[in-house]
């Protein structure tokens, strides 16, 4: 069959102290949906970068074949120029910028020595039908949801006329409905002629639209999977990705008893001070020790406002109602007073707030309880330090050579893991996790959720945000739904399924 | 026992060991170039006073830098506090034991107020210091408008930047010319670094963890201790250590210990590294903020005494510039923009290389307009080199 539009023929790339790429073999008819799936670090990211420049020709072993040519692209320009277009996780707009402008970023339409404004709105007009996005051309890429700017970096895409669409992760930070929305898309896209490859840690999503899936493992192809023969189910799919079989993806949840309730809100109330704007409203829940508390919502219901206005406020929103830890009402005016008070918060966007990348594992690890391994509570001493992250690198399994390794450098499932590691060492009672599993591998995940059931029996009281519902319901003690920044319903496990769950968060 | 891999090492202080060499290259070409004048006990001994003030200022700056701010203001701050320390001593007739910790207390308070805006209302540092240069500027201006030039008669403030160490015995027998306390002193911090090399070592291998090799960490221990002892030789060879010399040691040893070994040390890069994670672990960004600020502002009227002290007087022009200067320092010295990086004992030799180009640009009676655009492209090569070698690490 010649109807390949690209054949990565025995790719191997090397970082310094590891291979990152060995000999893949990565072929994509024209006009299919090719989803890559692996685990993280499994090479999917970087087998990407390769084809697209992001390493250029020279930097990397093998062949890739494109349009039936060899290609040696020199940068990212040079892919594009033939027609490959990349959309990363992290979105590359410029959110000072209106919509049309990031569009055409970089493509203006000239007038003169100056640009046709009013052409350019026309176009990205037409580019914004296209994917069904109906926003005005001319609104700051800033206000608009997460959800619109990935459709508007997909307008971007449109207009260069690509052929070969990558997507790396581009659901991991949507709610079902934008999600929705961009698999329909896709699928849109494919019946008008562009081919997609898209890299994605949602299995459902990908048995939903892939006609074919590659699976990478260690740097090697494992298998291309043919959705059209059947080859392509949930078992399989992880079954090739872990080299092993998961029966379960949730450990199994031991009803353990519960103790006094250690974190309460009456009548919780958050409010923007500058616009008035209510981002919570009303919330009264309470959690016990020994209770995993789940926190589900759609994106922007108010779910990370609630925990960050819990941890010391740090936004400044204006409070009201009552907070209540161990029974006892408290005030917190900062993060530090919430540590102190037993509190801890994982949170949703690690890179971004949670951990420091250029500084190693064992300083990530000891920042919020510096004291503990300091003499005096003054001095740092070094050798404490190192024995104190050598101690949760073993607990956690987090894999690498060394505690004095840059986060920088580890895998998002690492990275989480470095994330809990120092929670926990900050010895909290509440352990408050947003989005624990995000962007993280089955393996991964399921070592976390090992760890969550392990504090949870020793008496740590834990609330899990998640928009990912299975994860919600394989572990949540019980479930709290919010909606508009009001709880819009409390489920026991007994009594939650999915469809009650997206009923409710959608209920406003 | 676990031993470090050698290249492994290399690889990773490539940017430290990349300025140790700068120097030594520097002051190899200039000692060349003058006949050893450079290397001279004389030159060395006054090239350490220059580099005094620029030094101080430097490893203020490197914080600020650190935490991803800069401050413009603290030259003419510093020519100002000097001014105030002259009026002080000549008008209004303080003694000096009150006249010093005055001057670095309003040094704190200016620090504290170029902080305010910054920590409190969001206002860009850039802004916020352009507006004490200004300020300050003016400031000096007025305080010397009606005497011009102020000079100072008090021999022990002017000691500060010209005096030197007393030493133990005048005897013309033993070792005659050479500054006998000096050489003690070298001999001690020798002895000094080599057990505490030697206590780190035993406590690392206590603990298990990974060590140089043997034979190395001997290289290691002979090689610094032949540097401490050239040092001390050199300097020793002409009036021994100056009071400019032993404060800025004093100072540099106090803030590396802070910065490297503490808790606050640690939440000033944890706030230059990644600002909200910092304050989602509990640490005040703010209150960093204002700490970082003030020690700046400490050390920009330290910085001040030592400059006045050394001329003798305090001039209308004084501090010009010496914020560009301290920054250039600080960069050279490995400080980088992106926050969270960059150490005093690296701005230290940032400081020194530069001054040493100057001295030995100045020996040479190279053209003053060469002088800058040479110092100009030491500045441009070291960042270029900075962020050569950082990236090469990922």
């Amino acid at each position: 069959m010649d109807t390949a539009i690209l054949q990565m023929k025995n790719i191997s790339k090397s970082f310094p102290g590891v291979k990152a790429l060995s000999d893949v073999n990565f072929s994509v008819q024209k006009g299919e949906i090719h989803c890559l799936v692996g685990e993280n670090g499994a090479g999917k990211s970087t087998l990407m970068k390769v084809l697209s420049g992001v390493y250029p020709f020279g930097d990397y072993e093998g062949e890739i074949l494109y349009d039936g040519k060899v290609q040696r692209f020199k940068d990212i320009a040079d892919s594009e120029r033939a027609g490959i277009a990349i959309i990363y996780q992290e979105l590359a707009l410029v959110p000072e910028m209106a919509v049309y402008e990031n569009i055409l970023l970089g493509h203006e339409i000239r007038k003169g020595l100056g640009i046709d404004w009013n052409k350019m709105i026309v176009r990205a007009n037409e580019l914004l039908a296209k994917v069904h996005l109906k926003t005005n051309p001319e609104m700051k890429v800033r206000d608009l949801g997460v959800g619109k700017q990935q459709l508007v970096e997909i307008a971007k895409a449109l207009s260069r006329d690509v052929r070969l669409l990558i997507l790396d992760e581009p659901t991991a930070a949507l709610n079902e409905d934008d999600c929705d929305n961009l698999l329909d898309l896709i699928v849109g896209l494919k019946n008008s002629g562009v081919t997609c490859v898209l890299i994605s840690h949602k299995l459902r999503e990908v048995i939903r639209i892939a006609d074919k899936v590659t699976v990478l493992r260690d740097g090697r192809t494992i298998v291309t999977l043919d959705a059209s023969k059947g080859e392509v189910n949930e078992n399989i799919l992880i079954k090739h990705m872990v080299g092993r079989e998961i029966t379960n993806i949730y450990p199994e949840r031991k009803r353990i008893e519960v103790g006094e309730i250690a974190l309460e809100t009456r009548h919780w109330g958050a409010i923007v001070a500058q616009s008035e704007r209510h981002v919570l409203d009303d919330i009264s829940i309470m959690a016990r020790k020994g209770e995993i508390i789940g926190i589900a919502g759609l994106m922007g219901s108010g779910r990370t406002e609630l925990a960050r206005s819990i941890f010391g406020n740090p936004d400044g929103y204006r409070l009201s109602g009552e907070l209540l830890v161990h029974g006892s009402p408290v005030n917190f005016t900062s993060p530090r007073q919430a540590i102190r008070a037993g509190i801890a918060y994982a949170t949703e966007d690690r890179k971004g707030n949670g951990l420091i990348l250029i500084q190693d594992i064992k300083a990530n690890i000891t920042l919020a309880n510096l004291k503990a391994i300091a003499r005096h509570g003054m001095a740092v001493d070094d050798n404490k330090e190192i024995t104190a992250a050598e101690k949760y690198r073993e607990m956690l399994n987090i894999k690498t050579p060394s505690v004095e390794q840059k986060v920088v450098n580890l895998s998002g499932g690492n990275q989480q893991k470095v994330s809990v590691a120092k929670w926990l060492f900050a010895g909290p009672d509440v352990l408050i996790f947003d989005e624990p599993t995000r962007g993280i591998d089955v393996g991964a995940k399921y070592e976390i959720y090992c760890i969550m059931n392990d504090l949870a029996a020793k008496g740590m009281c834990i609330v899990m945000i998640s928009s990912e519902l299975p994860e919600i319901l394989g572990m949540s003690d019980r479930i709290y739904i919010v909606s508009s920044g009001k709880i819009s319903g409390e489920l026991s496990r007994a009594e939650a399924t999915q469809e009650k769950i997206m009923q409710m968060a959608t209920n406003y | 026992m676990k031993s470090i891999d050698i290249r492994k090492m290399i690889r990773a202080n490539l940017r430290d060991y990349g300025m140790y060499i700068a120097l030594v290259v520097i002051m190899g070409i200039f000692t060349v170039a003058t006949n050893g004048l450079f290397l001279s006990s004389r030159n060395i001994a006054n090239l350490l006073n220059q580099t005094g003030y620029i030094a101080v200022l430097a490893f203020g700056m490197t914080l600020i830098i650190v935490i991803r701010h800069i401050d413009l203001s603290v030259g003419f701050l510093a020519g100002f506090l000097g001014a105030v320390a002259a009026i002080a001593l000549t008008a209004w007739h303080l003694p000096l034991i009150v006249v010093l910790p005055m001057t670095l207390a309003m040094g704190v308070v200016a620090g504290l107020i170029t902080a305010y805006p910054v920590a409190k209302l969001g206002v860009p540092a850039f802004v916020a210091s352009l507006a004490g240069w200004l300020i300050y500027r003016g400031a000096i201006l007025l305080v010397t408008a009606q005497t011009g030039t102020i000079i100072i008669p008090d021999a022990t403030f002017n000691a500060i930047g010209n005096g030197y160490i007393p030493d133990i015995t005048q005897s013309q027998t033993f070792l005659p010319g050479i500054h006998k306390l000096t050489l003690l002193l070298g001999l001690f911090t020798i002895v000094w670094f080599i057990f505490k090399q030697l206590r780190t070592r035993a406590s690392k291998i206590a603990y298990k963890f990974e060590v140089l090799a043997l034979n190395l960490f001997v290289v290691k221990i002979v090689l610094m201790s032949l540097v401490i002892g050239f040092i001390t030789w050199i300097l020793a060879g002409y009036n021994g250590l100056s009071w400019t010399v032993v404060i800025v040691l004093v100072i540099a040893i106090v803030y590396d210990y802070v910065t490297q070994q503490t808790v606050l040390g640690r939440h000033i890069y944890a706030v230059g590294g990644n600002p909200e994670a910092a304050e989602l672990s509990g640490i005040s960004v703010r209150k960093i903020t204002f700490t970082v600020f003030g020690s700046m502002g400490f050390l920009t009227a330290l910085s001040g005494i030592l400059f006045t002290s050394r001329l003798q007087s305090a001039t209308p022009q004084a501090g010009q510039l010496f914020e560009m200067d301290a920054i250039a320092a600080a960069y050279i010295g490995g400080v980088s923009a992106a926050g969270g990086v960059g150490k005093i004992t690296g701005s230290l030799i940032g400081a020194l290389v530069y001054m040493s180009l100057m001295n030995g640009m100045n020996l040479l009676g190279t053209d003053i307009s060469l002088q800058y655009v040479i110092r100009g492209a030491v500045l441009a090569a070291a960042v270029i080199f900075d962020v050569a070698t950082r990236r090469g690490k990922k």
